[in-house]
């Protein structure tokens, strides 16, 4: 062992050169939040496949039903619940795509066929028959529509509620506490439903009955932001200078708290999704010929045992639109809070 | 404790009181009255009806009457169901919700704790993402999608199970599953993320150093620490299940209370739909209560001011 020992003298090292002029060099290039946020959102693979899927969803959603020759709302009762055939994957068996049906005594029989239909319906029709690939999307379209804007009315109603209420502070801050406290005692399931009752089904009263609830939890993390942010070097400062108090709160605190709202935001989409198809579920959805994934999910239990396509189609696209952008604010999350910074 | 305590009870009263009152006003702004379907009704015994019901009083003393009958437990009959007492009929409703929700918890968290525990000890291995993998898709799926495609490929694909209905054990036990998922994935996420924060800590470390089995350890010193966090998350559970169980009730065509409360909806039965929104609120207000108190409880390190030490 000792023979292998390298001996080690003083005159083997030399001082290294010391360039003054570079010593406030930074080696690493610079990043700014959101390049340095995307750089950790990349690294979560979960939640890039599903950022990837909701754009190709949401890019379906509109082109959808442009592609298909058919509306959302025609009816051709002749053509009524076939189920999904698409040229080509047809020959294939295995896959659910060849136009057969079961009878109930268990034999196949190919239904376009049977019916001489010639026509290629790529999701099948319902009992009225319209389009379902067609339906599908367009209920995609109005059931992220709901979700987007009632997360951005949540999202703009709790960040002012939760900054005036946290920046104001004293009598008015415990009096707007004391408000939130009562509605989050109420379960919200009851309060979207008496709205929609009063309301009638349709998609802006939707919006307003998840809206009425929905902004608590986003009020709540705001003003706790908020009341970090108060006594801070950077706040006082622009109070100094004379910055007017909406000034400090939109301008220089808000956008140190874009981290968290986005978070917020992105998990009140899908429960908004939920929202809506439930209420769909209970009869409360949108009216016919409208569609929303709900609505077509619903519709789809009425006829499950003998058209099941009816319903699993729909209810696919749900799972994956929920599983997706749970998956996406999980990952956002883990990038942007910054106590999971490692 | 007695004053934290006294101090919830008020608002929760409180709080019983306004969903009472909003939900009162509310009934009344809704287009449609409960005969509409009665068309064929002169005036005359349109009006002979209402003041029946007490509907063409002001509006002020039919929210007093109905304010002064809640207090005393009476809700009211019901419009559609012949003159039925709505305590009668939501009475013989809530023993099948019961039974569904309690099964759906005690499955659901069981269940939950066990994948959240079973995933820590073998952290990064499939049976890790497996449990992880469960857990994100029981949280995002809604209730209701389950619900059908159990249905459809359990029940009526392989036959192994009823459809619908509710005439015994074996038919509770597609809509508990159902039910279960969103449980089964909170309880199974929380659990896993304890469990790896106490199985790091010191006094596993000990455990280790000091012999004990694997088995000791995990189940002994640190399972029973893990849970109490879980607990937290009971009381949102329930919530959801009151809601999962409108629809799961719906699709099974259970006779429980949240089929009832979408029937009335759909049949403009105002006595009865105020008499499940506030006994859906009661339940909320309670449950909630109950869990924060039995926070306390088992951690005692979090036990507000003023409690019995030992």
């Amino acid at each position: 062992m000792n023979d292998k020992e390298i001996i080690i003298k003083k005159d083997m090292f030399a001082p290294a050169h010391i360039d003054p002029s570079k010593s406030e060099k930074i080696s690493k290039p610079s990043l700014n939040f959101w390049q340095d946020s995307w750089l950790r959102v990349r690294k979560n693979k979960g939640a890039v496949i599903s950022l990837i899927i909701l754009g190709i969803l949401i890019i379906m959603a509109f082109v959808g039903p442009m592609i298909s020759p058919y509306t959302y709302d025609n009816q051709n009762t002749k053509h009524n619940n076939l189920p999904p055939r698409i040229q080509g994957l047809e020959n294939v068996h295995w896959l659910p795509f060849d136009g057969t049906l079961k009878r109930r005594d268990g034999t196949e029989y190919n239904a376009y066929e049977v019916r001489k239909v010639d026509a290629y319906y790529w999701f099948g029709t319902d009992n009225l028959g319209r389009d379902l690939f067609t339906r599908t999307w367009k209920g995609t379209q109005v059931s992220l529509f709901i979700a987007f804007m009632a997360a951005l009315v949540d999202m703009l109603i709790g960040v002012s509620y939760g900054a005036v209420s946290g920046y104001l502070g004293g009598r008015t801050d415990s009096v707007m506490q004391r408000i939130i406290e009562v509605i989050v005692g109420i379960p919200n399931l009851i309060i979207v439903v008496l709205m929609i009752l009063i309301l009638k089904p349709g998609i802006i009263p939707i919006i307003i009955a998840l809206t009425i609830t929905g902004w608590t939890s986003m009020a709540r993390v705001v003003r706790a932001q908020v009341l970090k942010y108060k006594g801070q070097e950077f706040v006082l400062a622009a109070k100094t200078l004379g910055a007017s108090d909406s000034s400090i709160i939109f301008k220089h605190m808000i956008p140190n708290m874009f981290g968290i709202i986005i978070i917020n935001t992105m998990f009140s989409i899908p429960s908004a999704i939920f929202f809506e198809a439930f209420l769909s579920f209970i009869g409360l959805g949108l009216q016919e010929p409208n569609a929303s994934l709900g609505t077509l999910v619903n519709d789809g239990f009425k006829s499950m045992i003998a058209f099941p396509y009816q319903m699993i189609i729909p209810s696919i696209m749900i799972a994956l639109i929920m599983i997706c952008f749970n998956l996406v604010a999980d990952g956002l999350r883990d990038a942007l809070d910054p106590k999971m910074r490692d | 404790m007695a004053k934290y305590l006294l101090k919830r009870v008020i608002y929760m009263i409180f709080t019983l009181f306004l969903v009472a009152s909003i939900t009162f006003f509310l009934m009344k702004l809704i287009p449609g009255s409960p005969f509409n379907s009665f068309e064929k009704l002169s005036d005359v015994q349109r009006n002979i009806l209402f003041n029946k019901y007490g509907l063409n009083d002001p509006l002020p003393v039919q929210y007093l009457n109905y304010m002064k009958n809640l207090v005393m437990g009476d809700l009211g009959v019901s419009f559609q169901f012949n003159n039925t007492p709505v305590t009668e009929l939501i009475g013989n409703r809530i023993g099948p919700s019961a039974i569904l929700g309690l099964q759906a918890m005690i499955f659901g968290s069981i269940f939950g704790i066990f994948l959240g525990t079973i995933a820590a000890l073998k952290q990064n291995t499939w049976i890790d993402y497996t449990s992880t993998f469960i857990a994100v898709v029981g949280k995002s799926v809604p209730s209701f999608i389950f619900a059908g495609l159990l249905q459809y490929y359990i029940a009526v694909k392989l036959g192994w199970l009823p459809v619908m209905f509710w005439r015994g054990p074996e038919y509770t036990i597609l809509p508990t599953i159902a039910l279960s998922m969103f449980p089964i994935s909170i309880a199974a996420r929380f659990m896993r993320t304890e469990m790896i924060d106490v199985l790091g800590s010191d006094y596993i470390t000990l455990a280790k150093a000091k012999g004990a089995s694997r088995f000791q350890i995990s189940v002994k010193h640190a399972l029973r620490n893990a849970l109490i966090p879980v607990v937290t998350v009971l009381g949102p559970l329930a919530v959801s299940l009151m809601t999962g169980s409108l629809v799961i009730e719906q699709i099974f065509g259970i006779p429980g209370l949240g089929e009832q409360f979408v029937k009335s909806i759909n049949m403009n039965d105002y006595p009865v739909i105020m008499g499940t929104t506030i006994l859906f609120a009661v339940l909320f207000v309670v449950i909630i209560l109950i869990v924060d108190i039995l926070y306390g409880v088992i951690d005692p390190r979090i036990r507000i001011s003023g409690g019995k030490t030992k």
